[in-house]
């Protein structure tokens, strides 16, 4: 019966910690596509104006100024065009796409909303992104004069596929049509989002030939941070890293793995401390048994070896178990919680390593929790363990 | 002491042989207490031999010695004519699991396993394995002491008679040259006393196995070949038994 128990006690120790392993790399896969998915891995853009001393201060002379600091203007990255194939030529780099990006209005009728206006290539972009699939009416497509809107957005002004409707930054204004709306997986970038063809944004933002960023994409989003650090030294840009274009949210995913790893830890003490308060009971018990054994000739070797395999049996039967309740869990989070649009909240799975990497864990854990008592056992003294 | 010189071999080629045995519990204590005093036996091959004594005399710490249970605090022994005093725990394991078979007066057998399991433990912790063989010799032995058909049973399953059958088809089932028993009539019936003595005598005769039977009970006491009696710790009387087997 004690046996039963902590096995009952392993597996829900080993579920607990799989089925949070799996729910955490899940949220956590799904924060970070929905992040990356409207933004490239690095951005590359010029660096900001500073205010720049007309001459160099004199050794030992004084100097009174007041700095103010220069408004930031809209400004192209300097020989973009003959960057953009260097960079895609850099090994971790897989895309690189050209933007141009600015503040501006979308006017239709007597609805006036202020947007993002985001200048692409379509096909670079949607490399970056994954655009395309992000459509939910129309087609992606950006022939000259058509834009892709975001969904929110399109609601406020009143527009649906095929409609016209006005962008205006200062005192420049273009009519456009709806080609595409695009659920981009934020609200607030759904609300304020038109992309138009490069050419049309460097026209409207007064920024011909130019590309106010790169937007590049890696193929490991982990080397993002290397690569910005390597790209600020070798070129004069502003390069930034969507880990330091998101601070918070690596701060917020680093607490949530180390609340993770600490849970994960208690429980596999509490399952340390199960296995072993049932076998040190279990040694008290069989005291009687392991002294006969001994007097028939079990080494000390054997009688240590038998409780420590009857940790990792316990450990083992434990695991297997868990790791099946896990996927029950998992089973029903993915049926039965759902979103408002009835689609499953994120995708969780428990891969075949994460389960075996537990299940092992688990095992050693067993062991180890034998080792006291196997120890105790061996060591006890025959004649006294047979008089008891 | 009585000393009446028994028949079987003896010298330091017996099978047993002690001289100067002393044992003292809590050494160094103020509570330090001798309970044996310099015991001097020998034991030959073949021997069939009751130790009596009233209780506390030292009889069963005795047996616990000679069986390699417990270590002596002065003396020596040799045991097939090779000293054990000074021998580490894995030596005395391995003479334990060549030399010598133990009968307790609970039965001590593992409840988990039936009465087959039990008899062939002794050659799993010598093997690593049970072979066939080994398996076979198991069940000869059980039909030998009348319990073939009781071999799939477990302990709680049979009487106190049959569990201490069990325990000693197990202690003789490697064939040791001497075998310990520790009052295995103590906790029988009558019929099942004189049941489980007669099989000891057969077990004797028809394997020349030595024994050394601890009792309270002299009519059984009478029954055996030699009788040492223990008294406050030393030997009080040491001779063959007057009374027919």
């Amino acid at each position: 019966m004690q046996t039963l128990l902590i096995i009952v006690g392993v597996a829900a120790g080993v579920a607990v910690i799989a089925y949070i392993s799996a729910l955490i790399s899940g949220l956590q896969a799904s924060t970070l596509t929905k992040t990356l998915g409207a933004q490239g891995h690095v951005t590359l853009r010029s660096l900001d104006d500073a205010v720049v001393p007309a001459a160099l201060a004199q050794a030992g002379a004084s100097t009174l100024t007041q700095t103010q600091p220069r408004a930031q203007r809209l400004r192209s990255v300097i020989n973009w065009q003959t960057l953009v194939p260097v960079l895609e030529a850099m090994p971790g780099i897989s895309d690189v796409s050209p933007m141009v990006s600015g503040a501006g209005l979308a006017l239709r009728g007597e609805a006036t909303q202020s947007i993002a206006l985001l200048g692409v290539d379509l096909d670079r972009y949607d490399r970056i992104v994954g655009l395309r699939s992000k459509v939910i009416s129309g087609v992606a497509r950006l022939a000259p004069g058509e834009a892709v809107v975001g969904r929110e957005l399109a609601a406020d002004l009143g527009v649906r596929v095929g409609d016209r409707f006005t962008l205006q930054t200062g005192s420049v204004s273009d009519s456009v049509r709806v080609s595409a709306l695009v659920d981009l997986g934020v609200r607030d970038l759904n609300r304020r989002t038109v992309i138009v063809p490069l050419r049309a944004a460097q026209s409207l933002l007064g920024l011909p030939g130019g590309a106010t960023n790169l937007d590049l994409r890696l193929h490991n989003v982990w080397t993002a941070q290397t690569l910005a650090a390597d790209l600020r030294r070798q070129y004069p840009y502003k390069v930034e890293s969507w880990q330091e274009n998101n601070a918070q949210l690596v701060s917020a995913l680093n607490a949530q793995s180390v609340s993770t790893a600490i849970i994960r830890g208690v429980v596999l003490v509490v399952v340390v401390l199960g296995i072993a308060s049932v076998l040190v009971v279990s040694v008290v018990q069989k005291q009687r048994e392991i002294g006969i054994l001994r007097a028939m000739g079990t080494t000390r070797g054997q009688i240590l070896r038998v409780f420590l395999l009857q940790g990792a049996v316990l450990g083992a039967v434990g695991s297997v178990l868990g790791l099946a309740l896990a996927v029950a869990m998992i089973w029903l989070f993915t049926t039965f919680v759902r979103g408002s649009d009835g689609l499953p909240l994120f995708v969780i799975s428990l891969p075949l390593a994460t389960g075996l990497q537990v299940a092992a864990i688990a095992t050693v854990c067993g062991v180890l929790a034998a080792i006291a008592p196997a120890r105790r056992a061996a060591a006890m003294d025959p004649a006294q363990a047979i008089r008891i | 002491m009585a000393q009446d010189t028994p028949t079987a071999s003896t010298g330091p080629g017996a099978l047993i042989h002690v001289e100067g045995l002393r044992k003292s519990y809590n050494l160094g204590l103020p509570s330090e207490a001798e309970v044996l005093h310099g015991l001097d036996l020998q034991v030959g091959r073949g021997e069939f031999v009751a130790l009596m004594g009233p209780s506390g005399s030292g009889k069963s710490t005795l047996l616990n010695i000679l069986g390699l249970l417990e270590p002596m605090t002065a003396g020596s022994y040799r045991l097939q004519g090779e000293e054990v005093r000074g021998m580490d725990d894995a030596n005395l394991t391995l003479r334990r699991r060549s030399t010598l078979g133990f009968v307790f007066q609970f039965h001590h057998l593992l409840p988990a396993f039936t009465a087959l399991e039990n008899v062939t433990l002794p050659a799993l912790m010598r093997e690593g394995r049970v072979t066939a063989q080994a398996q076979a010799h198991a069940r000869a032995l059980l039909a030998e002491v009348g319990l073939a058909q009781a071999e799939n049973k477990r302990p709680a399953e049979l009487s106190g008679g049959m569990q201490q059958r069990v325990a000693l088809a197990r202690a003789v089932v490697l064939n040791p040259p001497l075998v310990l028993a520790d009052e295995p009539t103590g906790n029988l019936d009558q019929a099942s006393s004189a049941e489980v003595f007669a099989l000891l005598r057969r077990l004797h005769a028809e394997r020349g196995t030595s024994f050394i039977v601890v009792t309270h009970d002299p009519r059984l006491a009478a029954r055996c070949d030699r009788l040492v009696e223990l008294v406050d710790g030393r030997i009080d009387h040491d001779g063959v038994t007057s009374r027919p087997r």
